[in-house]
């Protein structure tokens, strides 16, 4: 980026306006921590309740630092806090995410290769068409086919099962996990194809040898934004899951809101961070892919 | 003997755009035969054809005898070198060379010996176990040579292979590519924009325009005797060049009148015996133009010409002048006594003349 | 037969997802859209009765309710997050030390569930713990701030969470923009002697157009859809005050048991969104094709 720094002409001004560089830089800085400090006080909150036992929580301040650390919340949070009528955190919920969410990613993005390979190099008469149709697909209000997808479900008998939700997300995954892998394949040249094509090698042989070695960035990219998907997804959750197949993210609402007992806030906080963190970790250490997967995913690269 | 490719009434369409309208070509074993044309004639589609990657409308193909015309690439005996050369990016330049073999389940001591005789005449044994990124710009052309090779095939095709390069490299490939040639007796079949390439390499040239073929020819018959307008345009640098002039009938031979701006109009006389119509276009190389006392024979003719540039260019020195509101450019030696804006004495070469017909651009002669 | 297969591997591989779209994308539409013009209740009729459930729909206060509340919130989070987001990314354009640090904070939570979002922010704006009795013990008992709580505000704390979830997620956008500007048309300015607010009114963000139409799509998109937000927020409530229609579609089908009124409100939904999506895309896939 070019440096929007002024060129001074005039000597005279120069000190002067050389104060009020310096001032501004202040300013810009001071604005930045500012905000800076308004997106980090909801995380600094939530992990100092947690850490709070429920008295000093009635007596002390919301952004005040806990007097004793505790990690008894975490531990009710982890299995003993009550969604409803059971009474074992989110533990079992967080593990149906794992389950779910682990096939899930591989079997859609491993389709998304696939069909946006086919897609992006062998193009046949109304490839285009389909592509377009899968990607308005990517668009639609889920509500739409809450409906229609929950009699389907219960006709193939995998009603509020884990196999289920895998399912359903396979679907709804597709047409974003063809568009991030069409969009990467089409940037490498059909001559490579041809290429290969004249070698001999046929469609799986340079789907195998040629393209998926070089696809280690765009599957990184798809992962990452396939899992948070699904980790973060609730609206499936909520509609296709019954008691004991639920997903974490419900499970966190309904500790939540459960209305019976005393309301535990550290309890509720560690639960939320607890939910938050798969996806928190993976965007810590793949920050980069994640944007990449974020900005792809929503403009139509 | 057979032709080792021949092309029948060849057409392509992609929806309702003709991209390639009834190609005949036919070529023998050890052919050199070059597809020259500018961009958007359909010579890289023909290739494509050729190589099975496009689906043909309609006509036949075969090579080596064997029809091919619905034959996929895999099974049509060839090899292809690409502009981009579509290097696989993951692999080193050992795997690049072998992957068709391994696809085709050669056994390993076949692969390894065909690779280190390829590598050796290429010359990029030192490069086998670096990755195409690791390459220059001519080593990656050998590397993909090597890769079309390696497969001995009967067939080699050429996609533009140099024009990625810069021009020194070029000219060098340009002849190394002329010695594989000759060396392996190979038939070959290249696509180019760039007729210097096509006369330098080819033993055949097509000149393709609009998905038609303007003339077949060896590289002399395509320079010398060009079939219409456009290819005694396109072929040769700087341009052949093509002046409106008169013709009439004068004895056995032809008066030919080119009008001029300034000066009184040049005559000269042809002495072939030819039909032409009144209105032609007069087609003469550069070379073909000298100065007066420089040039002898038969149909030499000496006229005064008015010099409007001068530009030297180290072996040879042109020079421009207007006749029949053309700018006419003659090759004259470098040591000329030419001035721009004196008269000069130029002798024109009437022995070497194309005609072409002012209407429809076709040879007459 | 293995030449044909060779040939056509291609189609069959696609073919199984492009039926799978096919059918629970466009087939499911149009079940939704059946059963949203017949008298379906509990269990779906298939039975055609013309435009009765829409007619309920736009008779029903709670209905009328969600879509205020989808004007304001949309409104306000598109409008903020979208200025909120390029001031964010002008601030960081400015070659700042420890970039890349500002940014991972700023971008963070579009990494949250907007459950776990909801859940800190309703701890947050919880009136008797949360920020109220944090300025009540600052020395100014008289503090009241109670939105979550309050029919009429609680909607602005539902624009509030779902700005700080999204926001950074604006400023990449933007920020990507700032820097795929031209280097040497800002240089010419700079020669030219425009001053900087200029060059970034006059040049750099009018160039960004096509970058504002996609946060703009983005964000409506996700306005539409919210539904996560609220639940864990708000619940829909206090009453019905918070409910957007996505909520709305989902208290019909799933606890009402109204089918009928279940699939009328997902197809406004969808006609929303296709509304606003569709000529976007078309667009799209226009310029990319020619």
């Amino acid at each position: 980026m070019t440096d929007l720094s002024m060129p001074q002409s005039q000597s005279q001004t120069r000190t002067q306006s050389a104060a009020g560089k310096i001032a501004l830089r202040w300013l810009l800085y001071v604005l930045l921590g500012l905000f800076a400090l308004y997106y980090l006080m909801p995380l600094f909150v939530m992990v100092t309740t947690s850490l709070k036992s429920l008295e000093e929580i009635r007596t002390g301040s919301l952004i005040s630092l806990p007097r004793e650390v505790s990690f008894d919340a975490w531990k009710t949070a982890w299995s003993g806090a009550c969604t409803g009528i059971q009474c074992e955190g989110l533990r079992p919920y967080f593990w149906n995410s794992v389950l779910i969410a682990v096939p899930a990613v591989a079997i859609s993005t491993l389709l998304g290769a696939l069909n946006g390979y086919v897609v992006a190099q062998w193009r046949f008469k109304g490839a285009n068409i389909i592509f377009s149709l899968m990607l308005f697909g990517c668009f639609i209000p889920f509500q739409v086919v809450l409906l229609p997808m929950a009699r389907l479900l219960g006709m193939m008998g995998i009603a509020g099962t884990i196999p289920g939700l895998i399912f359903v997300h396979v679907i709804y995954g597709l047409g974003f996990t063809t568009l991030f892998f069409r969009n990467y394949y089409v940037t490498i040249p059909a001559e490579l194809t041809k290429a290969a094509r004249v070698d001999g090698a046929g469609f799986l042989r340079i789907f195998w040898s040629i393209f998926l070695p070089l696809s280690l960035p765009i599957v990184v990219v798809t992962v990452i934004w396939q899992f948070t998907q699904i980790w973060n997804d609730f609206l499936f959750g909520v509609s296709f899951s019954q008691a004991g197949t639920q997903p974490v993210t419900v499970a966190l609402n309904n500790i939540v809101n459960s209305t019976t007992g005393v309301k535990e806030y550290n309890v509720d906080m560690a639960a939320a961070i607890i939910a938050g963190l798969p996806t928190l970790l993976v965007y810590v250490v793949a920050g980069k892919y994640f944007i990449r997967g974020l900005t792809a995913g929503s403009v139509k690269g | 003997m057979a032709p080792i490719l021949d092309i029948n009434n060849l057409y392509k369409n992609y929806g309702a755009t003709e991209i390639l309208k009834d190609i005949n070509i036919s070529i023998e074993p050890g052919d050199f035969l070059v597809l020259v044309g500018p961009s958007g004639c359909g010579k890289s589609t023909l290739l494509n054809c050729i190589a099975g990657l496009e689906e043909i409308t309609g006509g036949t193909l075969s090579i080596g005898g064997n029809d091919m015309t619905h034959v996929s690439p895999k099974d049509r005996d060839i090899a292809m070198v690409f502009q981009s050369y579509a290097l696989y990016p993951t692999m080193t330049v050992a795997k690049n060379i072998t992957f068709g073999m391994k696809v085709r389940g050669v056994d390993q001591a076949t692969q390894d010996a065909k690779l280190k005789e390829v590598a050796s005449l290429l010359q990029i044994e030192p490069l086998l176990n670096r990755r195409p990124s690791q390459l220059s710009g001519g080593q990656r052309q050998r590397v993909a040579m090597g890769r079309a090779l390696v497969r001995d095939p009967k067939l080699f095709l050429f996609d533009e292979p140099l024009s990625n390069l810069d021009a020194k490299l070029r000219v060098e490939m340009r002849t190394e590519i002329k010695k594989l040639h000759q060396t392996l007796d190979a038939s070959i079949v290249y696509v180019t924009h760039d007729q210097i390439e096509a006369m330098t390499l080819a033993t055949k040239i097509v000149v393709l325009k609009g998905g038609v073929v303007q003339q077949i020819g060896t590289p002399a018959e395509i320079y010398n005797n060009p079939a219409n307008l456009f290819v005694a345009d396109f072929m040769g640098s700087p341009a052949m060049n093509l002046i409106p002039a008169q013709a009439t009938r004068n004895g056995s031979g032809t008066q030919i009148a080119i009008a001029r701006d300034q000066g009184e109009t040049l005559l000269l006389n042809d002495a072939r015996d030819l039909s032409l119509p009144q209105d032609v276009i007069l087609g003469l190389r550069p070379e073909d133009i000298a100065e007066a006392g420089f040039r002898a024979g038969d149909g030499v003719q000496e006229a005064a010409c008015m010099v409007d540039m001068v530009e030297p260019a180290g072996a040879d020195t042109y020079v421009v002048s207007e006749l029949g509101g053309k700018q006419v450019t003659a090759r004259l030696h470098a040591e000329t006594s030419a001035q721009a804006g004196k008269m000069l004495n130029l002798a024109f070469d009437m022995s070497k003349v194309s005609y072409f017909a002012k209407e429809t651009g076709e040879r007459l002669n | 037969m293995s030449e044909w297969l060779e040939n056509h591997l291609p189609k069959v591989v696609l073919a199984p997802s492009f039926i799978a779209v096919l059918i629970f994308v466009y087939g499911f539409i149009g079940w939704t859209a059946w059963v949203s013009l017949t008298r379906s209740k509990l269990l779906p009729k298939y039975e055609i009765k013309g435009f009765i459930q829409y007619e309920r729909l736009f008779d029903s206060p709670r209905w009328d309710t969600a879509i205020n509340n989808l004007y304001i919130f949309g409104a306000l989070f598109i409008v903020i997050a979208m200025v909120l987001g390029l001031l964010l990314a002008i601030l960081l354009d400015q070659k700042i030390r420890a970039e890349g640090a500002i940014r991972t904070i700023y971008l963070y939570p579009m990494a949250l569930s907007m459950i776990v979002t909801g859940t800190a922010w309703k701890w947050i704006l919880n009136p008797g713990l949360g920020i109220e009795s944090m300025v009540q013990g600052w020395g100014f008992p008289n503090f009241e701030f109670d939105w979550l709580v309050n029919p009429d505000y609680a909607i602005y704390t539902i624009v509030m969470a779902a700005i700080w979830q999204s926001s950074g997620f604006v400023m990449a956008l933007f920020l990507a923009g700032l820097r795929s500007v031209d280097g040497e048309i800002i240089k010419a300015a700079q020669v030219d002697g425009i001053p900087t607010w200029r060059i970034y009114t006059a040049i750099i963000i009018p160039s960004m157009a096509p970058i504002f139409l996609s946060a703009f799509i983005v964000l409506a998109h996700l306005a539409i859809k919210s539904f996560d937000l609220v639940i864990a927020l708000t619940g829909g409530g206090p009453g019905y005050a918070t409910d957007l229609p996505a909520t709305y579609m989902y208290a019909m089908a799933f606890s009402r048991g109204d089918i009928g009124q279940a699939a009328s409100s997902a197809m406004i939904m969808m006609l929303v969104v296709f509304a606003i999506v569709v000529p976007y895309l078309y667009s799209e896939l226009r310029a990319k094709n020619d």
